[in-house]
């Protein structure tokens, strides 16, 4: 074992960040490139700061239609999971056409949203939920479909329903796999409300880096940019930690 | 002798058009015996306890549990399987409490007797030497310890049948005849049905009353053997003659399987 000192492994993504920032000023400055093209870090930190108060208001706005979005996900791909992971013939139809509706790019649904809905947060909502359901179901379906064949034999022999099976055994095994779609959920939800953002809103972070690209204000992009990268950051993180919570026997291995 | 707990009668099963699992099983288990299964591996022994426990139906013939004919899984019956399939979630306290929020009528009971449930598992665990262990998850227990929880499990709603599928298959060879004291003075105790499969002769010999030779696939009953040691079995009895004879005996008849 080499002897890391635990403060400079808690530090280690910090230290990251930090080099990456530096990296970036260093080869604008270097190469001298022009800030309609390619902001320094410095530029852009500049835009963060003078347009706190919009970047702000665009920021939530994202926020709150991404957790909906989110919401709606988690919810229907905790059901559709359970419902398609329960019963193999139910898991062999659907599968298929799951994955083909995954395949499809999510930013082709939002000119149909808009017809529907017209522009502005629910086709946010809608293809933030659209993007991030399917891993949900994957993986719950995944976790349930994959029960040990003795272990059902176990309460079988007991006169358990299908329902007791599910319940008792079933779910609480899919969790952690649940739990590990929820990570990949939430950063894909914020993918999909920004892209319909851009496409078909006037609010929002994805609005606000497109009105900003197209007067070449690429400091205001970049901020944008960031702030994004930094609310899925601090998302993901949050749901890493319930996840560790929640499902700690089966991550039991990295901490003992 | 007690009226046959478990019959069948000219039972095969066939789990798909390869040709029979297992053939013409005519046999008859009374309540409390103890009875083993040994046989070379792929004879159909597991294929004979999922029949047992109603898992499976038969292709022919019909087995019957209890006086009824076995139509679908049996209730009366608890399960323990080579790995020891302890729920990773709950404690190991938790894992043998499970049984009873399934099987009527406890599972009905379970909110309101669960002080009393507590206790019957507690007590459980203390006669095979868990004690002190009950709030430990599985994965913090050795595999003898998951093993004898597994057995807790099997036990704690009071079966009148239990299965055993090579259940000390996996552990050491001294955790395992530990092991069989334990469920020796567990059936001394209580006197349940057992049926035991299993791959030890010794093992076989020593627990049960009667053991049953299978062939090869499609496996059939070719021999029942009853054992005449006296009981209580010491583990001592294993080293002397008449007990390795006897396992030599056995031994011959499953070569004699093997070699057709």
């Amino acid at each position: 074992m080499t002897k890391n000192n635990p403060l400079i492994e808690r530090l280690a993504p910090w230290i990251a960040v930090v080099a990456l920032v530096i990296i970036w000023e260093v080869t604008v400055r270097v190469f001298d490139v022009p800030s309609f093209i390619f902001p320094s870090a410095m530029e852009t930190a500049r835009a963060l700061v003078t347009y706190a108060g919009p970047i702000a208001m665009h920021s939530w706005q994202t926020f709150w239609t991404t957790l909906i979005g989110f919401g709606l996900g988690v919810a229907v791909g905790l059901v559709l999971g359970f419902i398609i992971g329960s019963s193999r013939f139910l898991y062999n139809a659907c599968y298929p056409l799951l994955v083909g509706f995954n395949a499809i790019p999510k930013v082709a649904f939002v000119p149909i949203l808009v017809v529907w809905f017209g522009i502005g947060s629910v086709p946010a909502i809608l293809t933030a939920f659209l993007i991030c359901f399917f891993p949900i179901v994957v993986n719950v379906a995944t976790g349930l479909a994959t029960l040990e064949p003795e272990m059902e034999d176990v309460l079988r022999v007991l006169g358990a329903r299908r329902m007791d099976v599910l319940l008792k055994v079933g779910l609480p095994r899919s969790l952690p796999y649940f739990f590990a779609s929820l990570k990949v959920a939430i950063t894909l939800a914020f993918v999909g409300t920004v892209v319909s953002e851009t496409v078909a809103s006037n609010q929002g972070i994805g609005y606000l880096m497109m009105s900003a690209g197209s007067q070449m204000r690429m400091g205001l992009v970049f901020a944008g940019l960031l702030v994004i990268s930094a609310m899925a950051m601090v998302m993901y993180e949050l749901f890493a930690q319930l996840e560790k919570r929640m499902t700690g026997w089966a991550h039991r291995g990295q901490n003992r | 002798m007690a009226a046959a707990f478990v019959t069948f009668d000219d039972v095969s099963l066939a789990y798909d058009t390869s040709g029979n699992a297992i053939e013409d099983i005519n046999l008859s288990i009374h309540e409390g015996e103890f009875v083993a299964f040994v046989g070379p591996s792929g004879c159909g022994k597991s294929t004979f306890m999922k029949l047992c426990t109603g898992l499976h139906a038969p292709t022919t013939g019909a087995v019957r549990v209890d006086g009824a004919t076995v139509a679908g899984p049996l209730k009366i019956s608890g399960m323990a399987f080579q790995n020891a399939n302890l729920l990773p979630w709950r404690t190991t306290l938790d894992n043998v409490l499970l049984p009873l929020e399934i099987v009527k009528p406890y599972r009905h009971q379970f909110r309101k007797r669960r002080e009393e449930f507590v206790g019957w598992a507690r007590k459980l665990l203390k006669t095979v030497g868990l004690e002190g262990y009950e709030d430990q998850y599985p994965w913090q227990l050795s595999g003898g310890m998951q093993q004898r929880a597994s057995i807790c499990r099997a036990l704690i709603h009071q079966p009148r049948l239990l299965m055993l599928d090579e259940p000390f298959g996996a552990l050491d060879a001294f955790t395992r005849e530990e092991l069989w004291c334990v469920l020796r003075d567990l059936w001394e105790a209580q006197r349940f049905t057992v049926v035991l499969v299993t791959h030890d002769l010794r093992e076989a010999a020593f627990l049960a009353d009667t053991v049953y030779i299978m062939s090869r696939r499609p496996g059939r009953v070719i021999e029942r053997r009853e054992i005449e040691l006296s009981r209580p079995r010491a583990l001592e009895t294993t080293y002397q003659k008449p007990f390795i004879d006897l396992v030599q005996e056995l031994r011959a008849q499953i070569g004699e399987v093997r070699s057709t």
